[in-house]
């Protein structure tokens, strides 16, 4: 089997800024793994490149072994993603919103509504369907971003600090829908954040600091090697935080 | 990829544009009192100032008013590729850029896609003028409303590449107020819109070539003629070509590895 998302040795730069430096990072289906890094380390970036929103200079990024360059159509059918910033359209309702998402992957009306009544129904939001997406809440945004992202059934779900200014209600809500995705199929997931409790022991983390992969394994196996109590100490160690 | 994946896709970009459209019914009223205010006002004054001879696709004297609304249908067709523009670099800015971005189909057709779905949003606004400019005695012939179709389709395509392809240039959405104004207005002004090119080549013969080599008076020219069901192929490959060049520079400037995206680290 292939892995979901297989990154080797890619480097990045912006003019001479180095923004990723030798960065490898597997993640085989069905897993959730967090990347864990403060701002600024390169996250975005490399959600960046994933999505090819622009090319890797350097290494090779495959999904589902389909390169993102190379095969940049296969790849893209593979992902789902929740950028940091919200990109719902504000004027439409969140119907039309999801229709919209269908349409730039090519589903067709009947199926689209299909798949959104079924999605919407999985955030339990399916009063708001024809609201405006600007009367949402921000964590009701977030899932209406969740059930888009998963519309064209993804293998591989990319979330870029999804629950970044929301109530602790909300975050606790979305954390919990994601993985239980996770556990009901083979959908692989990368949740960046910089919120280190939104990591729970027997998950999987890869640090990132400076555009460098510091660490990366269970959560229990970075703990012990770092010589910590838990996860935030180790988190400070290698990255250098005194507390 | 299968043909009906891209007409599906296709399909919505246009509907969602003409949602914002319709949703943003300010957006509609203010692309019509922009060239109203022209035709209304400016020609009203300047009629008596600026005689126009007989010059083709007329066929005798017109008054001034007849010989702006080609000029203004250009304008209403170049504000409203500068405004998808500035949409598009808003939502760079706001991130909804990344949804359309990140689909799997070919990335030249995506913005091809929506620069059509400007394009049916411009004709829209283009009719509606020219059912109130009738009222200033603006007929055109009728078959003219039909002719006029292929250059707005064209002439839509052209200027609104020409605004993607500055969106994909701008950084900020700030910077892009500024390109509006080294932009609009001297395609507007140094073009055939508001006066002939021969009165211009009177006045000052550089002027004259940079009128003469403007998109713009490609798109003005191209709108005039076919508004009077004629042909003027100097004016129609012209414009063909400008539009070629700026969909090229356009599809480069969003391109993830060649293009401006890149090099701003695709902010």
């Amino acid at each position: 089997m292939h892995a979901a998302l297989e990154i080797k040795n890619v480097t990045h730069k912006f003019g001479e800024f180095k923004a990723l430096d030798k960065v490898s990072i597997i993640i085989n289906p069905g897993d959730f793994t967090v990347l864990l890094g403060l701002n600024g380390a390169g996250k975005t970036t490399l959600y960046s490149l994933i999505t090819r929103l622009y090319n890797n200079n350097t290494g090779s990024i495959k999904i589902h072994n389909f390169n993102v360059r190379e095969n940049s159509s296969n790849a893209l059918k593979n992902i789902g993603v929740v950028f940091q910033q919200p990109t719902l359209d504000l004027d439409l309702s969140v119907e039309e919103n999801l229709h919209y998402h269908s349409a730039l992957h090519g589903i067709s009306k009947v199926d689209a509504s299909l798949r959104i009544s079924e999605e919407i129904g999985r955030i339990e939001l399916n009063e708001k369907l024809k609201s405006k997406v600007r009367s949402l809440s921000g964590g009701q945004r977030r899932r209406v971003e969740i059930a888009r992202s998963l519309l064209h059934r993804p293998k591989l779900l990319l979330l870029d600090e999804p629950t970044v200014g929301l109530d602790i209600g909300s975050r606790q809500m979305i954390l919990k829908h994601v993985k239980s995705l996770c556990k009901k199929g083979d959908l692989a997931v990368l949740w960046a954040t910089h919120l280190i409790d939104e990591i729970d022991k027997g998950e999987k983390v890869v640090i990132i600091h400076d555009g460098k992969i510091i660490e990366s394994g269970d959560v229990s196996k970075v703990i012990k090697k770092t010589k910590q109590k838990n996860i935030r100490e180790a988190f400070n160690k290698l990255v250098g935080i005194k507390t | 990829m299968k043909l009906i994946i891209y007409f599906r896709c296709f399909k919505g970009i246009v509907l969602r544009e003409a949602l914002r459209f319709v949703h943003q019914k300010e957006r509609f009223f203010s692309a019509l009192v922009r060239p109203l205010v022209w035709l209304g006002i400016f020609a009203a004054g300047f009629r008596s100032v600026l005689g126009v001879a007989i010059i083709p696709p007329y066929e005798t004297y017109i008054p001034y008013e007849v010989y702006i609304a080609p000029g203004l249908i250009a304008m209403i067709q170049l504000f409203n590729g500068m405004q998808s523009s500035l949409s598009m670099v808003y939502d760079r800015e706001m991130g909804s850029m990344k949804t359309m971005l990140v689909s799997p189909i070919p990335r030249w057709f995506l913005l091809c896609s929506k620069l059509f779905a400007g394009v049916f949003v411009s004709i829209l606004q283009v009719y509606a003028f020219l059912i109130i400019a009738s009222l200033w005695g603006i007929i055109p012939p009728i078959s003219g409303y039909i002719t006029i179709l292929p250059a707005l389709v064209v002439s839509g395509l052209m200027l609104g590449a020409l605004g993607m392809f500055l969106s994909s240039a701008i950084k900020q959405l700030e910077n892009f107020a500024g390109v509006m104004n080294f932009v609009i207005f001297p395609m507007f002004f140094a073009s055939s819109a508001l006066y002939p090119l021969w009165k211009i080549e009177e006045t000052s013969e550089w002027l004259y070539y940079v009128c003469f080599y403007n998109p713009f008076t490609y798109a003005v020219e191209s709108i005039r003629f076919s508004l009077y069901s004629q042909i003027n192929f100097e004016y129609g490959i012209g414009i063909i070509v400008f539009t070629i060049i700026f969909l090229f520079l356009s599809i480069i400037g969003y391109d993830p590895g060649r293009g401006n995206l890149q090099k701003k680290g695709g902010k």
